[in-house]
């Protein structure tokens, strides 16, 4: 097999492979290197490529192979998100505050993916401590989307979703806030999967906002990101907000036809200002579900108006309190000045971007004395509020469909002047942070030859559902098969 | 909502944010243009319904208090920007007019 088509596999027809001696972990790892050196100039997916690790790893696999105890992702290249702390590679959050800072341990779902045998190739681009919407926060510089250089992969994970797209890796882990998972998919053509708050670790994940932040996979299948969650998925010790419950098999719960599955439409995912390619595709998409044997039942979230809001009060919030860490005391960038208190503040004032700086900024001023309850407490009763949204559509429906993002991915710097127009791009994948649900998009058309993607949101601890309806969608429509150009 | 100079300067205090003249003046427009867009959550009458902050019914998780694994005291400290004998070493923390330091 040539390099070219390995890098098009999906870890499940990967693992085919490596299993019936077609090729070796090691070619497949090369093979992708090789695809690293010849794109990432253009898309710079990866703010460290682990060439030695990744090798040896590889190496590992196919022994591991050959004497037949494997995993399922044994040998599989894949990219983690540079949010995600690794002993055997720098961790930057794309910050300078942490330039060259390798972490003394592993993530917990590092660890997991270990032990599983799966191949590092490196760690990859992001928004500043994932904070932001199209990975131009980043202080080492933007990624490009792969299927136009010109445009924005998404993000906060746009690393992740590009290197995917790019086939720059098989797999990719990112973590998602308000949407850093599910829009830079979107963006790029990929599947990109959140899950329920507490069924992934998050042990290990450079903390945004604690309430919030959840790991998931970037995948060319929902097959894969099924895949992908079962590795990672589980209860920590490290983390108390992850679930007990021992999770199901996901990939059992992969089905191609959905009589009986109650998909609601929500009238507050249709906004103005909405791209009309997107409109129309998505609709498409919805008709696709129906043809398929679903029942599409009108649903309504009344409160997703303030969703946004309530999360660029509620995230900062948390954000500022998880950023104190960085102080020039224990890692990272120290700028010595005479006092200690000058040494916080020229460490975090050199050390962090502006975006960062503005999010501590509102933070701060939501928590302080004297607006405490009229900003923080207000926005988490707004979050009761749209929490009780989705737990009344959940009781007539098993999922929710609607746009990833309201328009396809836009043009580097188009919307870096305007803070609150940056927002916008998260609009319909907010609401699902708030209240904690999974949620998952994947390719449905193209408008402007971009992709536009499809979200389906689930109930709590449902991925099953929400899976099964993806992979029911995927098979039939068939964009999978498009791949970027590059 | 408008901030002022002067309210940024708190904030930025408060935070341990060292800003320049130019990034105060920018911030005091951006985050007055963003506080006048969050202010739609004011419409919504919020009286008698109780806060989430976070979304999982968990209470407090215990554990035994035993002696586990833990990190080096080497590897911990590789990190620091400035350790001596085990320790992170900053300025001092009291000021010299408060009898601080040896």
């Amino acid at each position: 097999m040539s390099n070219r088509d390995l890098t098009r596999l999906t870890a499940a027809e990967a693992r085919t492979g490596l299993h019936a001696g077609d090729f070796t972990s090691v070619e497949l790892t090369q093979a992708h290197l090789d695809r690293i050196a010849a794109v990432d100039g253009d898309v710079h997916a990866y703010l460290h490529v682990m060439r030695d690790v990744a090798l040896t790893q590889a190496e590992a696999a196919d022994a591991r192979i050959a004497s037949g105890t494997a995993d399922v992702l044994t040998g599989v290249p894949i990219a983690l998100k540079d949010i995600l702390v690794t002993t055997d590679a720098p961790t930057t959050a794309a910050s300078k505050i942490l330039d060259g800072y390798v972490s003394p341990y592993d993530g917990t779902v590092v660890s997991r993916l270990r032990e599983r045998g799966a191949v590092f190739l490196g760690k990859t681009n992001t928004d500043e401590f994932a904070m932001g919407s199209s990975t131009e926060n980043s202080a080492f510089g933007p990624t490009f989307n792969p299927w136009d250089l010109t445009r924005v992969p998404g993000g906060s994970s746009g690393g992740s979703a590009a290197s995917v797209a790019a086939r720059e890796a098989v797999i990719s882990l990112g973590s998602d806030t308000g949407g850093s998972i599910r829009q830079p998919a979107g963006f790029c053509g990929v599947v990109g999967l959140k899950p329920t708050y507490g069924r992934v670790s998050r042990y290990g994940l450079i903390a945004f906002a604690s309430s919030l932040d959840q790991i998931g996979p970037f995948s060319r299948t929902v097959e894969d990101a099924a895949i992908m969650l079962n590795a990672i998925a589980g209860h920590d010790p490290m983390d108390s907000t992850s679930v007990s419950e021992p999770p199901p098999d996901f990939r059992a719960a992969l089905r191609t036809d959905l009589t009986g599955v109650r998909v609601g439409i929500a009238r507050e995912y249709t906004v103005s200002g909405m791209e009309a390619g997107v409109t129309s595709s998505v609709s498409a998409a919805i008709a696709q579900l129906e043809a398929l044997g679903a029942e599409l039942v009108d649903v309504s979230l009344p409160h997703t108006e303030y969703a946004l809001a309530t999360y660029y009060i509620t995230a900062p919030a948390e954000a500022s309190a998880n950023l104190s860490r960085f102080d020039g005391v224990k890692y990272g960038l120290r700028v010595d000045a005479p006092s200690l208190q000058d040494t916080y503040r020229q460490t975090r004032g050199d050390g962090f971007g502006s975006e960062v700086k503005r999010r501590i900024m509102l933070g701060t001023y939501a928590l302080s004395s004297g607006y405490y309850d009229a900003y923080y407490v207000k926005a988490q009763k707004v979050r009761t509020l749209i929490k009780q949204d989705f737990d009344e559509a959940f009781k007539r429906v098993d999922v929710i469909a609607g746009p990833t993002s309201p328009t396809v991915a836009f043009g580097v710097g188009s919307r870096t002047d305007d803070p609150y127009q940056m927002y916008l791009a998260d609009i319909f994948t907010i609401s699902a942070n708030m209240a904690g649900i999974p949620g998952i998009a994947l390719p449905c058309g193209f408008s402007e030859g971009l992709p536009v993607s499809l979200q389906l949101l689930g109930k709590a601890f449902d991925e099953q559902t929400l899976l099964g309806v993806a992979h029911a969608y995927e098979r039939a429509a068939g964009w999978f098969a498009h791949v970027a150009n590059l | 909502m408008s901030l002022t100079i002067a309210d940024v300067e708190h904030v930025a205090s408060l935070a341990r944010l060292g800003l320049s003249d130019d990034e105060l003046e920018r911030m005091r427009e951006q985050l007055s243009s963003i506080l006048e867009h969050i202010a739609v959550l004011q419409e919504i009458d919020t009286d008698r319904i109780p806060p989430t902050a976070q979304v999982n019914a968990l209470s407090n998780v215990l554990r035994d208090d035993d002696v586990r694994p833990s990190l080096t005291q080497e590897r911990v400290l590789a990190n620091a920007p400035q350790s001596r004998d085990g320790f992170l070493e900053v300025r001092a923390v009291m000021g010299e007019a408060e009898g601080g330091g040896a």
